[in-house]
């Protein structure tokens, strides 16, 4: 119907799709006729996170626009087109491709583009701006053929270009005009510290350096000339010298400007146009430009309000403060940083051994937070942002706030002071109230929270204080964060697990004397198990160990329904010879057993009885089998493709690294089962990424990809680190796996531990890859123990009659089971149906 | 009145675990788990309830886990995890289930259990 309203958006960036997102929550959308534009080939993603397309350079990963939001929604969107015209009389836009659309309501999200200065030759080949993915795919492709790269610009972007040329395997240098690096954001001792810590990447920073020319190099392709008389060879260069607002169009149709650009706006985002707003990047309030996404999202949510008289949010301004995203620097600046406030006073806390450096700004009575620059460290960005938003009054020594914490001193600060408005999460404006309603409808964990809120799902560094708002409202709501692993122990399975191995505990009467009260139950039995078994690694059925063994793990085999247990030979990286499979074939028919190939590459022999187990293993071991450990929680399978042997694509030996893998880490128990896989190439045959640690062969060694989960909520795992080499690759695996042993809930597999994780996947980094914590070599120590000690735990147990006698099903007879029954289906056994069992009643 | 069948050697059931006896009486067989329980002086104690699982339908409750749930002795089932009280019977999540619970006593280092006697046997018994 033509009644509907014309809506045209100019820009189909994360601000331009957050405007539509809002819209349709609204639920007035239909009222539209809804037409988006945009220039790029692709629909809107995340430019926050652009610089993690090098992960799997897929823009996939990036993409914003979920579940066929603009076909559900009836919203049409030219990808690929760009707006070339206004025309304000007739109210239509005209398109590059030759489109005329008329419009009654206008929305400008047309961002801003990277500003080039005019230095001579900044026009030659192979120089780059870093703003879109086509950016990214240009600056890799050519990559390939460079040694040297340089960033000219050494400001927030600049410095994560830098990072990522360097991961590229370029030489990297970074230029900037001021004396020191984000010379906006940090104050002179935070820069110097920041540049240590840039420098220890291998990166060269250069400062006070005015680029005059860009000529053709000596042996290099080019050649950058300074002021000052200095040259610096480069292959590559990119410009991250800021941005500049994209208000062509509204300049072209005379729509007010600013004296610098920039589309001005009121608090509703109208521009002065009554038909037309302009929100993000492009448009300027009160002088400002804001050139972080938290502010666009506002301005966004403002022009809904206005456009459908559905709310009454206004933009106001927004805070400025920001974190770096690099991995392994920690930096952000909050407020003002610089204590330009008349009167400020400031405190600074320098650390030169572990390269920190802290500085609040607070007002000349001590009383209100005015800014901080933190590098090195910035665990308390959330708190000390909290402080100054919300105008909270500081403690009596507000040194305090950035001063190490002695142990058992609570750091910063007391969320409960946070009103409810306060915005914890900036990236996904989410406030306290949001929290704290989703804790109040049933989420206990990090993981919930991030799913029910969207909270910490942005930049990641709202986590720590998310993470203290959801403690604190548990705590309040009495739903007691009672993590005690049972009525029998008043500890974590972590506090348990260091228990046992720093008292070198090695039995359950031990534990309990110590630690613990009653006799135990199912769940204190079977954690204890486990843990004795991460650290000693004992076989499980020795005494007194066995009788805190789950059925699954006594009999070496899952419980069925019907009360069998299931027979899985380990089958490393699922390669067996012809012998073998034969004598796998020879054993199902000899104890009738049903055959299946399983989901995790071997077979699986159903429905053998307690008493016959002994005798199929027998027979197994004989043949050179090994247990699978289907029935521990402990290593299960490592997926395989054939790779680089056979197929056509691989790069890498997929199976060797599969089978080495399967190998080394089988019969490690831990707190959840643990899978893995090895794929030959990107094609990823084996689907690595869905598993607890995935390696994916590359050109030059191993991607590690980490906590990823198929079942019941499948989780992708994220990259950890690419490019290994064997050895590392190895190294890596064994620290992750022990740390996860040590650190884990019971029952919770690696993609939750680590959704639950403070500090997430960069906290785990740098556990794991830096070693943060000094812990890797005893984590190394602690696998090649496990390693070494590894034993087929049904060959020792064929091999002793003391520990075969309780298979038999009764204590006082050689009979069967009577209950056990099967029938004939597809040619195999499998359980009589229940209702065709009459279970005779025996009272 | 009860009769005593001799099960087994009392280390054939081990510690703080549990065992199927088959039980044949009044030409029926049945399945009986024995557990023995060792409280936290060492003493040890004989229970005897159904091997069969109400829940699964199955004869493994002899394979569960035991231990003390709020003070009452239990096994848990190894299938699906309900417990029952070792004592009474009664299963501590679903109190409409209980299973029956059996008289067993150790005697000169062997584990006997108490059976109902047949009527025939109860005439003999003069
Ligand atoms: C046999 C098999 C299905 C098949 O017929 O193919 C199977 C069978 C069982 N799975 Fe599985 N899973 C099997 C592959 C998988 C896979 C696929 C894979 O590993 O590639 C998954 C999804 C991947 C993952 O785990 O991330 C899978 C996700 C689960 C889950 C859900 C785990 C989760 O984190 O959500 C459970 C339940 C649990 O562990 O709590 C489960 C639990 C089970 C148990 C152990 C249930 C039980 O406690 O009785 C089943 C009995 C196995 C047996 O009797 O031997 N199984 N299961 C597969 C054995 C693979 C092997 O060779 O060892
Ligand atoms: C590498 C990088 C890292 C960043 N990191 C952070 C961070 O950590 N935190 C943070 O808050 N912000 C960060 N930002 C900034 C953030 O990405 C921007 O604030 C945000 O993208 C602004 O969104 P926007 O929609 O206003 O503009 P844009 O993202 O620029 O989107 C505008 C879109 O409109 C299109 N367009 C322009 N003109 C036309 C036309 N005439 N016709 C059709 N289409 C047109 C453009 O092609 C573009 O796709 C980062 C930016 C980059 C590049
Ligand atoms: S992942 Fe690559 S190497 Fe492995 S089978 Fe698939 S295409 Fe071949
Ligand atoms: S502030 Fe960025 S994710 Fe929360």
């Amino acid at each position: 119907m033509s009644t509907k309203i014309k809506l045209v958006v100019i820009g189909n960036g994360p601000v331009g799709h957050k405007f539509l997102e809002e819209l349709v929550a609204t639920g007035k959308h239909n009222a539209y006729q809804i037409t988006v534009f945009g220039e790029e080939p692709l629909p809107a993603y995340d430019r926050v996170q652009l610089t993690r397309w090098f992960e799997t350079r897929q823009a996939q990963t990036l993409n914003l626009v979920k579940d066929n939001f603009y076909q559900k929604n009836n919203i049409t969107l030219y990808s690929n087109e760009k707006i070339i015209q206004i025309d304000r009389a007739q109210q239509v836009v005209i398109s590059n491709s030759g489109k005329q659309l008329p419009y009654d309501k206008l929305i400008l999200a047309t961002g801003s583009y990277p500003f080039v200065p005019p230095v001579k030759g900044h026009d030659r080949e192979n120089i780059f701006v870093y703003r879109t993915i086509a950016d990214l795919e240009k600056i890799t492709a050519a990559a390939q053929q460079s040694k040297i790269g340089t960033v000219i610009g050494g400001g927030l972007l600049g410095l994560e270009a830098a990072k990522a040329l360097k991961d590229l395997g370029l030489k990297t240098h970074v230029v900037e005009f001021a004396p020191r690096l984000m010379a906006v954001q940090i104050d002179d001792g935070g820069g110097k510290m920041l540049r240590k810590k840039i420098e220890n990447l291998g990166v060269c920073v250069h400062t006070q350096k005015n680029t005059q020319s860009i000529t053709a190099g000596e042996t290099t392709t080019h050649q950058m000339n300074f002021a000052d008389g200095e040259i610096l060879a480069t292959d590559i260069i990119v410009f991250s010298a800021g941005i500049r607002p994209r208000d062509e169009l509204a300049r072209q149709a005379a729509l007010a400007i600013g004296e610098r650009g920039g589309v001005v706006i009121n608090n509703h985002c109208l521009t002065s146009d009554n038909n037309i707003y302009a929100i993000g990047e492009v448009a300027l309030w009160d002088n400002k430009i804001f050139g972080l996404i938290a502010p666009g999202n506002a301005m966004a949510q403002a022009a809904v309000d206005h456009l459908t008289q559905s709310g009454t949010r206004e933009f106001k301004g927004a805070d400025m403060s920001t974190k770096l995203k690099l991995m392994g620097v920690d930096v952000a600046s909050i407020g003002d940083a610089h204590g330009n406030s008349p009167n400020a006073r400031s405190y600074t806390y320098v650390n030169d051994r572990e390269e920190i450096y802290k500085k609040i700004v607070v007002s000349h009575d001590d009383k209100h937070l005015l800014g901080a620059v933190l590098i090195g460290d910035a665990a308390e960005y959330g708190s000390l942002l909290q402080f100054m938003l919300n105008k909270m009054t500081l403690p009596s020594e507000p040194e305090s706030l950035i001063l190490p914490q002695l142990e058992g001193s609570s750091a910063g600060i007391g969320v409960d002071a946070l009103p409810d408005s306060a915005q914890i999460c900036s990236c996904m404006n989410v406030t306290k109230a949001d929290v704290v309603q989703a804790v109040q409808a049933g989420a206990t964990d990090m993981a919930t929270i991030k799913s029910a809120t969207k909270a910490a799902t942005g930049c990641g560094g709202c986590s720590a204080l998310v993470t203290q708002v959801l403690n604190n409202e548990l705590e309040k709501q009495g739903i007691s964060v009672n993590t005690d692993l049972c009525e029998h122990f008043a500890y974590t399975r972590q506090a348990l697990y260091h228990l046992i191995r720093i008292e070198k505990i090695k039995d359950f009467t031990t534990l309990m004397s110590k630690h613990g009260s009653g006799l135990g139950c199912d769940i204190c039995k079977a954690t204890a198990a486990s843990i004795f078994a991460s650290c000693w690694n004992e076989h499980i059925l020795n005494k007194p160990l066995h009788a805190l063994q789950d059925t699954n793990d006594y009999y070496m085999g899952n419980m069925q329904k019907d009360g069998t247990y299931s027979v899985v030979p380990r089958v490393a990286g699922g390669e067996i010879t012809p012998e073998k499979l034969i004598v796998l074939g020879q054993v199902a028919k000899k104890y009738n057993l049903y055959t299946k190939i399983t989901g995790g590459q071997r077979v699986d022999l159903f429905g053998a009885r307690s008493e016959q187990l002994p005798d199929i293993w027998q027979e197994l071991v004989a043949a050179g089998f090994e247990t699978g450990h289907a029935y521990g929680k402990s290593l299960r399978t490592v997926k395989s493709c054939v790779g680089s042997t056979w197929c056509r694509y691989g790069v890498q030996d997929s199976m060797a690294m599969a089978i080495l893998l399967e190998n080394r880490y089988k019969g490690l128990r831990s707190p959840h089962k643990l899978k893995m896989a090895v794929s030959g190439c990107t094609r990823e045959c084996a689907e690595a990424q869905s598993k607890d640690v995935g390696v994916i062969a590359t050109e030059k060694g191993w991607n590690l990809y980490v906590c990823g989960n198929g079942g019941m909520k499948p989780r992708h795992a994220d990259l950890f680190a690419s490019d290994l080499d064997d050895v590392t690759l190895i190294k890596y695996i064994d620290r992750l796996f022990m740390f996860y042993i040590r650190t884990a809930d019971r029952l919770q597999r690696t993609s939750v531990w680590l959704d639950n994780m403070e500090g997430g996947l960069s906290y785990l980094k740098s556990v794991i890859v830096e070693d943060k914590l000094g812990i890797a070599n005893e984590l190394e120590q602690e696998m090649t123990q496990v390693i070494a000690s590894y034993q087929c735990e049904w060959k020792t147990t064929i091999e002793d009659p003391e520990k075969l006698k309780r298979f038999t099903h009764f204590v006082n007879s050689q009979q069967s089971d009577d209950n056990i029954r099967f029938i004939q289906e597809r040619e195999q056994i499998r359980p009589k149906p229940l209702q065709e069992i009459t279970i005779i009643e025996v009272n | 009145m009860k009769k005593w069948l001799t099960i087994c050697h009392k280390d054939d059931i081990l510690p703080n675990m549990g065992r199927c006896a088959l039980i044949t009486a009044q030409d029926q067989q049945r399945q009986v788990a024995i557990f023995n329980i060792v409280d936290r002086q060492g003493n040890e104690q004989f229970y005897a309830i159904d091997n069969f699982c109400p829940f699964s339908k199955t004869n493994t409750l002899s394979r569960g886990i035991t231990g003390d749930i709020n003070g009452q002795l239990v096994v848990a089932s190894p299938l699906y995890k309900q417990h029952f009280n070792l004592k009474t019977g009664q299963c501590i999540e679903d109190n409409t289930v209980a299973v029956n619970t059996y008289s067993v006593r150790c005697d000169n280092e062997h584990i006997l259990i108490a059976i109902n006697k047949s009527a025939e046997e109860q005439s003999n018994d003069h």
